[in-house]
């Protein structure tokens, strides 16, 4: 597979008034053709801020990439100037927002907002674009396209604008697709439909997808791969099963307990204490170690390296260190990591 | 679990909208609330639970309907000594932990309000010790009484709002996505506070939620709200597993597990509302002891027939 994006230790801060920020901390993955990769975490976590960076959607002056690469087809994104990124941006790469009611400009027919990239991109002819945008339309299940053209937003329900901000997005054909939590807003029943809608037209076109969420039943739904993000870093990446089935990090451990099993009968969840730590002044050592009940000595004084468990799955914790005492994750979550499925198959049955 | 806390009896309310155009956000809604137990209310956004619950508690007058709390009816004329009396009783805590605490007020004047108003303390000493033992009991620190909410995380807030709800000692805590807002972590969190509390303090919870697991979790029965009308009612149990109105059904099949081998596997069933028999109005109808389904008499027989009673 070839690799279509790599960002190598990332490094974005915010300029404010209680100094800088510093909301990813180095961070590195790569995405090859047509896959999903999830970037998971808590708000906070940097993972909205890395998306905006490869985008170069970051609020300028006081957010900047302090440092790394975003290589994307071997070319370095932090060093495009303003004008050639606005060529890469809605045509290479695009991006679905979370909110549809916001990222629609709701002065502007449906059609008109489709049609502006067609035009502009892939310079077609009006007449051309109003073609292809009523097939976008029809692609992501918008019935009656040629009508629902000349409507304005307020005149579709969520799911419905959602489905346009999918289909504006995927005008150009892009090679990448960054949706930062598209489904958060909607209900379950909209944002299965929506899911499946993403993938149905990742099939059809091969475009690889960052999937940013909070949501672990989403990312279990759609990624191939997972990098869990925790205090502006990458803490566990893997692929969906290592990190499901095998999960390494306490923090993931943290996550997955924290859900509920649909058959759970345990008396208490297995929550995270406290809150994330404040990146103004990111902790000394692990920057989890302040909510970890395994955390060792060394995790306050010292960073733990990324430690490979297999050729896909790589994660940063002292514990996975040859010296480290030998750990195992609490029972509920091992009983998570068995699989939600014992009686969740029953769910919804026929 | 027998002595009925809350008796909801046909409750319908409407808003007008514009001229001559009314919306019925609520159509007819009855179901009980036992002592000592968590009732857990889910439904797409629209469906009218949040509705639902700000009607039983009186921040919206009924259209029609009767809420009986205690078998005294909520709504109607009351003097004001009643009904201060009643909201005692019932207290609310909100989705949105930082628009519900008022910016300007420190977090011990949120808290003690409700002593305030009800005058539970007689001076200060005693006022400044409950509200440091209501912060204690929702896992904050003493020190915090004299903070604004601003200095607060999500999840800190939303336990300051817990505490506020708590300290007039009512019996009926209306929850209204008190974890939406919330980090995944976190939510775990406020939801161990919410069992703990009930669990010491034998606290009813009338739980709103769009998220089903969570739901599912916390609750003991559940009642699926659908454009204004509750279509299924049953033990949290008993509707994951035997869910009979095809809308559950497909709200239940449209959750996301953590579980990336059955979602591979996951069949998505869509509701079709027009599948209904539509010869008579449905109803609400008992097809198992304490499972509830609204149907018309028609369907009543084929879900009986195809449960096998």
């Amino acid at each position: 597979m070839s690799k279509l994006l790599e960002v190598k230790d990332l490094k974005v801060s915010f300029n404010t008034f209680n100094g800088e920020v510093q909301a990813v901390r180095g961070v590195s993955f790569d995405l090859n053709k047509g896959e999903t990769i999830a970037i998971v975490g808590e708000s906070g976590s940097g993972k909205s801020v890395t998306s905006n960076a490869i985008m170069q959607l970051l609020p300028k002056p006081h957010g900047y990439v302090k440092g790394g690469e975003i290589l994307f087809e071997g070319e370095d994104l932090v060093k495009k100037s303003t004008s050639e990124m606005r060529k890469i941006r809605g045509k290479d790469i695009s991006m679905v927002f979370q909110d549809p009611m916001t990222s629609l400009n709701p002065t502007m027919k449906i059609g008109t907002q489709i049609m502006e990239g067609l035009i502009k991109h892939q310079k077609m002819s009006k007449e051309h674009a109003k073609k292809r945008a009523i097939e976008l339309l029809d692609l992501v299940g918008i019935p009656q396209p040629e009508v629902r053209m000349k409507q304005y937003p307020h005149q579709f329900s969520g799911g419905m604008r959602q489905r346009v901000v999918v289909a504006i997005s995927l005008a150009c054909n892009p090679k990448i697709l960054i949706a930062d939590e598209p489904t958060t807003a909607l209900d379950v029943t909209i944002q299965a439909q929506i899911l499946e809608l993403m993938k149905d037209i990742q099939k059809k076109t091969e475009s690889a997808i960052i999937f940013i969420t909070h949501d672990l039943g989403v990312v279990a739904n759609v990624a191939d791969r997972v990098a869990v993000m925790y205090a502006g870093k990458v803490v566990e990446i893997g692929t969906t099963d290592d990190i499901f089935y095998n999960p390494k990090h306490p923090y993931t451990w943290g996550l997955l307990g924290s859900m509920p099993t649909l058959d759970s009968a345990e008396e208490e969840l297995f929550a995270i204490p406290g809150s994330p730590p404040d990146m103004t002044n990111p902790p000394q050592g692990d920057a989890f170690a302040a909510r970890n009940k395994f955390a060792l000595e060394i995790d306050k004084v010292m960073e733990p390296p990324m430690f490979k468990v297999s050729d896909t799955h790589y994660a940063a914790t002292w514990l996975l260190h040859e010296d480290a005492p030998k750990i195992e994750p609490p029972a509920s979550v091992q009983l998570r990591m068995q699989g939600f499925a014992n009686t969740g198959n029953k769910v919804g049955d026929q | 679990m027998a002595e009925k806390l809350l008796e909801v009896k046909n409750l319908t309310k409407q808003f007008s909208v514009g001229r001559n155009k009314v919306i019925t956000a609520v159509n007819g809604l009855t179901f009980d609330i036992y002592k000592g137990e968590t009732f857990g209310l889910v439904g797409e956004s629209g469906c009218g639970k949040s509705t639902t619950g700000r009607t039983i508690i009186r921040l919206y007058e009924a259209t029609s309907g009767q809420v009986l709390f205690d078998n005294e009816d909520v709504h109607g004329k009351k003097s004001k000594k009643d009904l201060l009396k009643f909201n005692r009783k019932m207290q609310m805590i909100f989705q949105d932990p930082s628009s519900s605490l008022n910016p300007r007020m420190t977090v011990m004047d949120i808290i003690a309000e409700g002593l305030d108003v009800h005058k539970l303390v007689s001076n200060e000493a005693e006022r400044r010790g409950r509200v440091e033992e209501l912060l204690q009991t929702v896992g904050l620190n003493k020190e915090h009484a004299t903070r604004f909410p601003h200095e607060f995380s999500g999840g800190q807030r939303q336990r300051i709002g817990i505490a506020r709800a708590l300290a007039v000692q009512p019996e009926l805590i209306i929850a209204d996505e008190p974890i939406s807002a919330l980090d995944v972590s976190i939510q775990a969190q406020v939801v161990n506070l919410l069992k703990k509390l009930q669990k010491e303090q034998g606290l009813t919870y009338l739980f709103i939620a769009h998220d089903l697991s969570m739901v599912k979790y916390i609750s003991d029965r559940i009642g699926v709200m659908y454009f204004g009308n509750m279509v299924e009612l049953a033990d949290s149990e008993e509707l994951y597993k035997n869910p009979i109105h095809p809308y559950t059904k497909s709200l239940l099949s449209a959750i996301p597990l953590p579980d990336p081998n059955y979602e591979r596997a996951r069949q998505r069933t869509a509701y079709d509302p027009s599948i209904h028999d539509t010869s008579e109005e449905p109803e609400f109808r008992e097809v198992k002891p304490g499972h509830w389904v609204r149907c018309t008499r028609k369907e009543l027989e084929q879900y009986k027939k195809e449960l096998g009673i």
